[in-house]
């Protein structure tokens, strides 16, 4: 099984440190991981702006560079949705299977041995587009069973408190190019988003998405508030 | 007067108007009813999609059930009228009141007539026109327009209007006694009903195999408006229309508990012949519906029940208020429904969502309200009036991140560029650094690293 390692193109300028936990861990499950040099983007941001033929470009060369992988995993919510649900990778028998980190071990693995402590409260901020684009968990407007397939894997962290929260899954603001065009109304509700995990006592926040952590952190720094953010898979690297 | 684009309009009720959290206190509220009240229905998800399949059969066969509803309508004795276009709606409506010498009218809550702008029309007419619903009725004194469809004073809080009615209705200065102002609410419509001769309302639902002409309210406005005048008229869009009477089993069950979490509407009146010595008129309005119908890509969105639960749940509607959207149904459910009736001046809409999606979860009837508004954005790029600030960022984009080297080349750039300059690229990214900090830049990129530790062990 050849698992290709996508690393989002903001993780890769600013967020290394997520990529290489991200690497980490599937090595540690056992995988056999490469990341292909020649990647970039997935194409997400010209598409979420209307501009398609834009994005096709970009994800073309996404499927040219992962084309002889089983499996691309990647740790992003956002980005994969795109990749599988506008990007339509995946649909063709021939092409990988487009994974975000977390569905990849649930389905092909264990939840990793974690045994250093985190005495920590931290809120889990569920990014839109892996909680109703890719539906890995269930969303609070629908009637359904819960169902989540991150919380085998927050449940593990040993002695962490996951704090309540007044809004379990409202965006946080980020939204791509909407975060700069609409930037008022974006930072607003990232300052909503603050204070439900700060009111409850939250020191961190997590989330498999780190382009709502930047908005977030962004907002937060900004405000002075203290709070720190980590992706779940530095997270749980830190723990492993 | 033109419009002002959204993101200008949101940020200027995010940072200076009065209220900036009323819109979001009172959306919220109501949502959280909703989902109090929904998980108690059983099968709700069911009934969502058994709401969707009958408006998409409805919609389907359009031209057929109103041909029916019309029958059905004349045969009960009523009159039913076409109109094309809001003016002709106007027209319509004045026609009536005039052949009767009405000196005013009596109007429950009718988002059709606001799109259409009646009340201005009949008012330059010399009849004048009272809104009989609370919310409506308060915008109405302040002179303002709805900012929610259900709750059109949602915007304003209890000092707000304690103050307005003691300005318009001589309350009490500074009783802010929801009881004691909604009384004195009720006092002064109360006369205005006991001698109206004419009362209009909006219609909730249409029903084809009667003719009849459903209307959800909580106040009964719109029966004391009906039932005392001698002349009554309901003005209906034409995409109001279901098949059967049993299909309000359905819609009704849907409509309160996504609106306001109330299991059912306080009233829930079926209206379907003059009453003795009465006149009833039904105005079906086309207004651009029938356009929209015929779009391959957005014609589900006339499935909208008009019950306001997606603006409840929008976390971009609740921080930059209703008024931001600069049209009669704001939120996610107006940003999809008004590029179709005018793309050039309401181009700005579709890109007013983070796209998150809960708009699309809370519909009860299962509109795909976060696919349409991006595949709009798609249609606004590909019309060509999309601003050269996003186009070329975009083009750019496309073409350095399809090229792995200038990728790599912009990475490094940009990356030592923010670690020298911070003041320089701050500036350059001033709309993402006015409430914001820049992310923190790390030495090296993760495809650095891994060229230097991981790439050389593979070999």
């Amino acid at each position: 099984m050849k698992v290709g390692l996508f690393v989002p193109c903001y993780i890769d300028q600013f967020y290394p440190n997520v990529a290489k936990a991200s690497l980490k861990i599937l090595e540690r499950s056992g995988f056999d991981v490469e990341f292909p040099l020649d990647q970039s983007c997935c194409g997400q941001p010209m598409v979420n702006s209307g501009f398609v033929k834009e994005g096709e470009k970009v994800s073309n060369h996404f499927k040219n560079v992962f084309k002889d992988f089983d499996y691309v995993v990647g740790p992003s919510g956002s980005c994969v949705h795109h990749l599988i649900h506008h990007a339509g990778i995946g649909e063709n028998e021939e092409e990988p299977k487009v994974f975000e980190l977390f569905t990849f071990l649930s389905e092909h693995s264990d939840v990793p041995v974690m045994t250093k402590s985190f005495p920590h409260k931290v809120g889990f901020h569920f990014s839109c587009h892996a909680l109703r684009g890719l539906r890995l968990g269930s969303s609070s407007e629908l009637v359904e069973e819960p169902h989540s397939i991150v919380k085998p894997f927050l449940d593990a962290i040993p002695d962490i408190e996951w704090v309540p929260l007044e809004n379990v899954d409202e965006c946080c603001g980020f939204g791509g190019t909407f975060s700069v065009f609409e930037s008022d109304v974006s930072v607003d509700m990232g300052r909503r988003r603050l204070e439900d995990h700060q009111s409850h006592g939250a020191e961190y926040i997590i989330s498999m998405d780190s382009s709502c952590l930047m908005h977030l952190e962004g907002v937060s720094r900004k405000q002075k508030d203290g709070i720190k953010f980590l992706h779940l898979a530095e997270l749980i690297e830190k723990v492993m | 007067m033109a419009r002002v684009k959204h993101a200008k309009a949101a940020a200027n009720y995010i940072h200076h108007s009065k209220n900036p959290k009323a819109q979001h206190n009172a959306a919220s509220h109501l949502r959280k009813k909703r989902d109090r009240e929904v998980i108690n229905v059983p099968g709700w998800e069911h009934l969502r999609e058994t709401a969707s399949q009958i408006k998409m059969h409805t919609l389907s066969n359009l031209d057929k059930y109103l041909e029916e509803f019309e029958r059905k309508a004349t045969q009960n004795g009523v009159k039913v009228h076409w109109a094309q276009d809001g003016n002709e709606m106007n027209e319509i409506v004045y026609g009536i009141l005039d052949q009767h010498q009405v000196p005013y009218l009596v109007k429950s809550k009718s988002m059709l007539t606001e799109e259409c702008h009646l009340n201005d029309y009949l008012e330059k007419r010399g009849i004048d026109v009272f809104d009989t619903d609370l919310g409506e009725r308060i915008v109405q004194l302040s002179k303002e327009t709805p900012s929610h469809i259900v709750v059109p004073a949602m915007h304003k809080t209890r000092e707000d209007i304690s103050e307005l009615f003691h300005d318009t209705m001589k309350t009490e200065k500074g009783n802010l006694d929801a009881k004691y102002l909604t009384l004195a609410a009720r006092k002064d419509l109360r006369e205005k009903f006991m001698n109206a001769r004419a009362a209009l309302t909006g219609v909730n639902f249409g029903v084809a195999e009667t003719g009849t002409v459903t209307i959800a309210t909580n106040e009964g406005n719109a029966d004391l408006g009906v039932n005392k005048a001698p002349v009554q008229i309901h003005c209906m869009g034409l995409e109001k229309m279901v098949p059967r009477q049993m299909d309000l089993s359905v819609f009704l069950r849907l409509l309160g508990r996504s609106a306001t979490g109330q299991s059912i509407t306080t009233y829930s009146s079926h209206y379907q012949r003059p009453k003795p010595g009465g006149e009833m008129h039904i105005v079906l309005v086309d207004n651009g519906r029938s356009k929209h119908l015929g779009m391959e890509d957005f014609w589900t969105a006339l499935k909208c029940i008009r019950c306001g639960a997606c603006m409840n749940t929008c976390p971009v509607y609740r921080s930059g208020g209703g008024h931001s959207y600069g049209y009669t149904v704001p939120g996610p459910i107006g940003s999809i429904i008004t590029p179709a009736r005018d793309i050039n001046q309401y181009d700005d809409l579709p890109f007013a969502s983070s796209l998150c999606g809960s708009c699309s979860d809370v519909c009860p009837v299962k509109i795909d309200i976060h696919g349409q508004l991006l595949k709009w954005r798609e249609v606004i790029v590909d019309h060509g009036i999309v601003d050269k600030s996003k186009s070329i960022p975009m083009k750019m984009g496309s073409k350095v991140l399809s090229k792995p080297s200038w990728y790599r080349f912009a990475g490094s750039i940009a990356r030592k560029v923010m670690k020298q300059f911070p003041g320089l690229v701050s500036s350059m990214v001033k709309d993402w650094t006015r409430g914001r900090e820049l992310p923190e830049v790390p030495k090296e990129s993760f495809r650095s690293w891994y060229i230097k530790n991981k790439k050389k062990n593979d070999k």
